[in-house]
């Protein structure tokens, strides 16, 4: 066998494309999940209300300071182990979403970070003018400082969404054996003499789906930076 | 300024919201830590004695101290080696030769696609096969665990080099060539030291990211500090309280080393006139420098 006939039967015994299909569908929904909790923590965090900054604040400090796979450890072997809590009454379906919510949950603080550093981007006078021509707080917010603020998140959005497409992996961590991570285990466990091989497939997998989120949410911050 | 940029200084209607608004947050914060603590009642997970247990000599001497040692001796190989890699790939990125700078571009951008995961599970099951004979098979796991990290990280801070040089004001480089220094010259008595001195309270958060990775080391048996507290939980039917300790102790550190990072950031900022403020310690920082602007 030449490498290539090689590579083409461990792609096609092992299904490598479903495993990164799994990721991507963790993705999706982790960042569906993340952009929800962390615009909202992202604004609890700038509105001038003590409790809701508190809360917001200790979120951002409690999960984006636990490794994620702590995170999923809790989830699985403590929520789901000892609480008994079950998210999902397929057994499988039950792992992965205990591995999205977590994803999500702890993405979110990063999200609201990039939230929150874009609504910083905006300078006091773009407020102090929308004010100024006789706007009020939500047309303001709306037709001023909101779009502006949304152009400076976008490159650190993007930043947070590659990241989440790579750590979607430490699902493993939490059971989800169809994963990119835990394929490419289970090829190497019966595989043993292509061990580069095998890593290189799916290490060129995962650069060929970062590479152009990266390409694409830097090209669109330049595109839609506002002029300042 | 206190409030951001989005709110004005609210009249008397404005502050009674904000004074219902902070009754609801702190209702919020009740109700979620309320059930909590009942589902946790239900559960009998508040049991003293699966508390207390966490506390004894042996969950600490056997356990929680050998596990927090491997983190932290794997985090602190892994922090120098990618120190030494950055440096090595950062300058290839700014050197004088076209193919020197594609050949570090490449590398680096290939490590910081790949996810740490894959690379670290590769080089354990990689090793255990290759029955490397300066590597007894008990290192397998920690040297796994230190060379994907270094991988990953040294690729960001080889990052961190070239934008911290090309983050300098203009006028560095300028005065350099202006007094007669060459390329080389300039980079090393000029640009260089005061980019890493720049570096250094970024340096301080990707710590943060190492140690946090550490913890992936679990997957592949490596007995760090999450493992080891697994495996207390196991043994003593507390695997909850065992996992909660593990991440409070991880949120503490982490939490001091980026107050850190801020305190070295301000003390910093009068020796060089590179940004000195760390990036929010992301995953992954591409195009930070980009994104943040002059």
């Amino acid at each position: 066998m030449n490498l290539f006939e090689q590579a083409w039967y461990l792609i096609t015994t092992y299904n490598v494309p479903g495993s990164f299909w799994v990721n991507i569908q963790l993705t999706f929904w982790a960042g569906l999940g993340a952009l929800v909790i962390g615009t909202v923590m992202g604004l609890m965090r700038v509105a001038p209300v003590s409790s809701l900054q508190w809360l917001g604040t200790s979120y951002v400090t409690l999960f984006r300071n636990m490794p994620l796979t702590v995170i999923m450890l809790l989830g699985i072997q403590a929520i789901w182990g000892q609480l008994k809590i079950t998210l999902a009454s397929d057994f499988y379906l039950n792992f992965f979403v205990y591995a999205a919510l977590g994803l999500a949950l702890y993405h979110a603080a990063f999200v609201c970070e990039a939230v929150r550093s874009g609504i910083n981007t905006v300078p006091l006078g773009q407020a102090e003018a929308a004010r100024a021509i006789g706007l009020s707080f939500l047309p303001a917010a709306r037709i001023v400082l909101l779009p502006q603020a949304f152009r400076g998140a976008i490159a650190p959005l993007g930043n947070v969404l590659i990241a989440l497409i790579k750590n979607s992996t430490v699902a493993a961590a939490a059971s989800v054996a169809t994963e990119t991570s835990s394929v490419m285990k289970t090829m190497i466990d019966q595989n043993g003499n292509s061990v580069v091989l095998i890593f290189l497939l799916f290490a060129i997998g995962y650069v060929i789906l970062v590479v152009p989120v990266g390409v694409v949410t830097t090209a669109l911050s330049r595109r839609l930076a506002v002029a300042r | 300024m206190s409030a951001s940029v989005l709110f004005d200084s609210p009249g008397p209607r404005g502050r009674r919201t904000i004074a219902i608004l902070n009754g609801v947050g702190v209702l919020l914060a009740l109700v979620v830590v309320g059930l909590a603590l009942w589902k946790f009642g239900q559960e009998g997970q508040l049991e003293a004695s699966r508390w207390t247990s966490l506390l004894t000599s042996n969950a600490w001497t056997n356990y929680f101290l050998p596990g927090l040692r491997s983190t932290l001796l794997a985090a602190l190989f892994a922090v120098v080696l990618a120190l030494a890699f950055g440096l090595a790939f950062g300058l290839g990125r700014l050197a004088p030769y076209r193919v020197v700078r594609m050949f570090a571009g490449a590398v680096v951008e290939f490590f910081r696609a790949v996810p740490v995961l894959i690379m670290m599970i590769a080089l354990w099951l990689g090793l255990g096969y290759a029955k490397v004979s300066f590597i007894p098979s008990t290192r397998v796991p920690l040297v796994a665990v230190v060379v994907a990290l270094m991988l990953y990280n040294g690729s960001i801070i080889a990052e961190l080099v070239r934008s911290g040089v090309h983050g300098l004001p203009r006028g560095q480089r300028e005065a350099a060539a202006s007094i007669g220094m060459t390329h080389n010259q300039s980079l090393a008595y000029v640009q260089l030291p005061q980019a890493l001195l720049a570096m250094l309270p970024s340096l301080v958060s990707q710590f943060v990211i190492i140690l946090k990775d550490s913890a992936l080391g679990y997957i592949i048996t490596f007995n760090e500090f999450l493992q080891l507290s697994r495996q207390f939980g196991a043994a003593n039917g507390n695997m909850l309280q065992a996992l909660v300790l593990c991440a409070v102790v991880f949120i503490v550190i982490n939490w001091l080393l980026t107050k850190l990072a801020d305190w070295v950031a301000r003390r910093l900022s009068s020796h060089t006139s590179g940004r000195t403020a760390p990036r929010t310690p992301l995953p992954v920082q591409r195009a930070a420098d980009e994104a943040a602007g002059p």
